[in-house]
């Protein structure tokens, strides 16, 4: 699984530099793009437009790092969109009016207790499918489905279907600084890449360095092995399904605050540029497998690709034809290589 | 009733080479009409194999078969069913969200212009197999609803369905109730009188003596008895299917027992349809003790391992480890020194698609971890004490365990198991799928755990498995159990323990 099974006995070098491009062909592909698009497209390569496209990738980072976790157990999340579209508006409902309990005032929050509550909110949607999935058997990609409407739904209630507009916060509640989440700076980079770092790294954390992560990849392998090996399977579902409620409610709330404005209709499709993010990062759909880093390259392909696409003014009908043929390819490929691996492995065993 | 069966099909000198092991060592076999040709021996005998290049599933390396004394050559197992050959594994193959007619013409519908399936002639073909195998089921049922009993018939029916000559039959009473055995007997009985050659294999020797009318004997691959099933007896068959040999797996390494480790009261577990799969089983293992629990399949000892490993929350009983009572998940119960080796490795023992070194520690991460964090240093050090512990064969800890063989796939199980520190381990066939010389080194590894004080407690249906290892045999028997031996005892004895509950619940 990881890159100390390749340097054993190395009879067949051919075949393993042919593994290890394989295994890197995420980031071959990545830098295949940025090399193309710098050629191609004016500008494409300021800062400003790194900026630019870090943002956009950004968004779609946080869900995916979230479904990579659901995807490794062997599940799915549909819903992060709809709960994007939901925490936004929850967002935007407590900035502009508090709670107002129905008594002639109302309760009034700051910009930290704001985005609390609206993680709380993602959480306790993502809660609820764990649930659905765990003690009610429910398929995850019908549990998610189900949510994905009840969530949509619930965003256009809150409004009537309208926008919350200017979302500029209130000094008198210390809301003021709510704009900054999507626009602040720090060091000369985003706030909200910043956050978007210390998620990549907390996640690569618990996918890698803690009993948690284990048992997440142990989940997807077998969960029947898993649970007679002493895994608590249902903590670890629970687990991924809420941290997946968790990355749309920050995406609720950042994108929000980028536009000082929540409309309910944000996050319709970002499931499936998500799912398509961890599947070109080479997660495997049928569970065990996928990385935190190989997602975060994946999340970046897709969003240079349609940057880059716009830059060069290639019509968004062409955009998406290629888009899906990117993720096609990604996929064949990954059957190549594990193919390949299993093989090696096998020919490592033979002759050891 | 050894009349005139004129024999239908035989097969002369029959070597089957596998990589690493000859299965079948030059077997000659015969196939007699009209009559029931039993075949019986050990796990691993051979009798799958044999049955698997009759039924075309594979080809034999050397010898030949014959067919009305012509040599043919099946290379699939549409060319066997072709020659009248039909084989009812024991693993049902059925689709259970289709009905029966849609199970028994599956992939043989009849059509009308070629492309329109017939479902009225195949409900009607499908209600006259039902009603020479006198069973009262609706061509237009659901297979699902129905019980096993009745699957394995509906298998049987698909198999003459292809207007089998010959019929094979293996295990096919392993998931049947008793009143569901008499039918399938009638039913061969039938059969074998209008001509049918029955092929039947079983490990229950009553049940072999009762029906049978030709029997012949595997051992490692070599036919080691055949004959007509007049005078016939369990102790001349136990004598043809373990042979005078006694392997010795115990090495001589003798030792007093510790305390009592490990202690079950009326262990139940009702099964779906009625009746217990685990019957009241009482049972308790020492310190540095070998307890071997001897039963035919279908017998409940899997099923109580599982009881023990908290997998049935149905099942009731009372369970010890040293005085305390055993209670809680997988987990409460792995921290309180159990620890399982399941019988299907793939399914339940390993996360294939995980490292060797994942799987061994995947018991025990939380001795590996300070807080949520665990330490990869720690976790790979004691991956590779336990390789070289258990003497698994890998050359990279890093490998995903499916690389490996079974018997080093078995090891990295043990392993896992191992590492979590058990007082007392459950082993469900531990040398199940595993060659000669991987099962050697597995037994002289539970000979040296049982010395170093842990307590074991494996289920085997291999009668020279329980007899070489177990300090102490209970017999189980329709989810009883029904007699204990000490080491040592006679294996015709501790077989038919294993038989004779059935044959006392046929007479009540």
């Amino acid at each position: 699984m990881s890159a100390a099974s390749i340097d054993a006995p190395g009879h067949a070098p051919s075949r393993a530099w042919l593994l290890l491009l394989l295994r890197a062909r995420t980031f071959v592909a990545l830098i295949l793009v940025l090399a193309y698009f710098s050629w191609a497209a004016p500008n494409f390569l300021s800062v400003a437009n790194a900026v630019l496209v870090s943002k956009h990738v950004a968004i779609n980072a946080f869900l995916a790092i979230g479904m990579t976790f659901v995807i490794i157990t062997g599940g799915i999340d549909l819903s992060v969109g709809s709960v994007v579209g939901l925490t936004g508006m929850i967002t935007g409902w407590l900035v502009l009016h508090g709670i107002d309990p129905g008594f002639g005032w109302s309760i009034q929050f700051n910009t930290f207790e704001i985005a609390a509550i609206a993680c709380a909110c993602g959480i306790l949607v993502g809660a609820i499918n764990g649930l659905l999935i765990t003690r009610f058997n429910v398929a995850p990609f019908i549990a998610t489905l189900g949510m994905l409407y009840v969530a949509r739904g619930a965003a256009l209630l809150l409004s009537d279907g309208r926008t919350f507009p200017n979302l500029n916060g209130n000094p008198e509640y210390g809301s003021a600084t709510f704009p900054l989440i999507g626009t602040g700076q720090m060091l000369g980079i985003p706030v909200m890449i910043w956050l978007l770092a210390l998620t990549v790294a907390l996640s690569s954390y618990i996918a890698h360095r803690t009993r948690l992560g284990r048992n997440i990849y142990a989940v997807g392998g077998n969960e029947r092995g898993a649970a007679l090996s002493g895994v608590n399977v249902r903590r670890v579902k629970m687990f991924v399904y809420m941290f997946s409620g968790l990355m749309a409610a920050l995406v609720g709330i950042i994108i929000a605050s980028q536009l000082r404005a929540s409309h309910p209709a944000t996050g319709e499709f970002f499931e499936l540029n998500a799912i398509a993010a961890a599947v070109l990062g080479g997660t495997s759909m049928s569970g065990g497998r996928g990385r935190i880093g190989g997602t975060i390259v994946g999340a970046f392909v897709i969003g240079i690709l349609s940057d880059g696409l716009i830059m060069m003014g290639v019509s968004s009908f062409w955009q998406m034809v290629i888009k899906g043929l990117v993720i096609i390819a990604a996929v064949v490929i990954d059957q190549l290589q594990s193919r390949l691996q299993a093989r090696v492995a096998l020919a490592q065993e033979a002759a050891g | 009733m050894t009349g005139p069966h004129p024999v239908g099909l035989s097969i002369r000198g029959a070597v089957k080479v596998y990589p690493g092991t000859r299965a079948l060592k030059g077997v000659d076999f015969d196939i007699r009409m009209g009559a029931v040709n039993v075949l019986v021996g050990e796990n691993g005998a051979g009798k799958s194999t044999l049955m698997k290049v009759i039924a075309g599933v594979e080809d034999l390396t050397e010898g030949e078969i014959l067919m009305d004394g012509r040599p043919v050559v099946f290379r699939s197992k549409e060319d066997a069913v072709a020659a009248g050959i039909g084989i009812v594994f024991q693993e049902l193959n059925l689709f259970p969200d289709l009905t029966v007619a849609e199970n028994v013409f599956i992939g043989r519908e009849p059509l009308r212009l070629g492309f329109d399936i017939d479902k009225g002639e195949m409900a009607r073909r499908t209600q006259a197999l039902m009603r020479r195998l006198e069973q009262d089921i609706r061509p237009e049922q659901v297979l699902g609803y129905l019980r096993i009993g009745q699957q394995q018939i509906i298998e049987i029916a698909k198999a003459l369905a292809e207007d089998a000559r010959i019929l094979i039959l293996d295990e096919p009473t392993s998931a049947l109730s008793p009143q569901e055995v008499e039918v399938l007997f009638r039913v061969i009985g039938e059969l074998t009188a209008q001509g049918v050659g029955v092929v039947y294999i079983s490990h229950r020797l009553e049940e072999l003596i009762r029906i049978g009318d030709y029997i012949t004997v595997l051992r490692d691959g070599a036919i080691t008895g055949s004959r007509g099933m007049a005078g016939v007896d369990i102790p001349w068959i136990v004598q043809a299917m373990i042979g005078d040999k006694s392997k010795d797996y115990s090495a001589g390494i003798s030792h007093a027992f510790g305390a009592e480790v490990f202690r079950a009261e009326d262990v139940s577990l009702p099964k779906p349809g009625g009746g217990y799969a685990v019957d009241h089983v009482s049972l308790s293992v020492r310190a540095g003790e070998i307890l071997g629990l001897y039963g035919l399949m279908g017998a409940g000892r899997t099923e109580f391992l599982e009881c023990v490993m908290a997998q049935h929350p149905r099942a009731t009983g009372r369970m010890f480890v040293g005085d305390r009572p055993l209670r809680g998940d997988v987990a409460a119960r792995i921290a309180r020194g159990i620890a399982l080796v399941p019988e299907d490795r793939k399914r339940d023992g390993l996360i294939q698609i995980l490292s060797v070194r994942e799987n061994l520690t995947l018991s025990s991460l939380k001795a590996l971890s300070i807080g949520p964090h665990l330490s990869l240093r720690a976790e790979a050090a004691r991956a590779a004490d336990y390789i070289r512990r258990l003497v698994i064969k890998v050359a990279s800890a890093e490998n995903p365990v499916s690389s490996l063989s079974g018997g080093n796939q078995q090891k990295v199980v043990i392993g896992k198991a191992l590492m979590t520190g058990p007082k007392i381990l459950l082993m469900d066939e531990p040398s199940r799928g595993i060659d000669i010389g991987a099962k050697a080194e597995i037994y002289r590894a539970m000979r040296r755990l049982a010395a170093e004080g842990i307590a074991i407690l494996f289920v085997t249906s291999d009668i020279e498995e329980v007899m070489g290892l177990a300090d102490r045999i209970l017999v189980m028997a329709e989810g009883r159990l029904v007699r204990e031996f000490p080491a040592g005892a006679p294996a015709a004895e501790i077989i038919a323990a294993a038989n004779t509950k059935k044959q006392r619940e046929h007479a009540a």
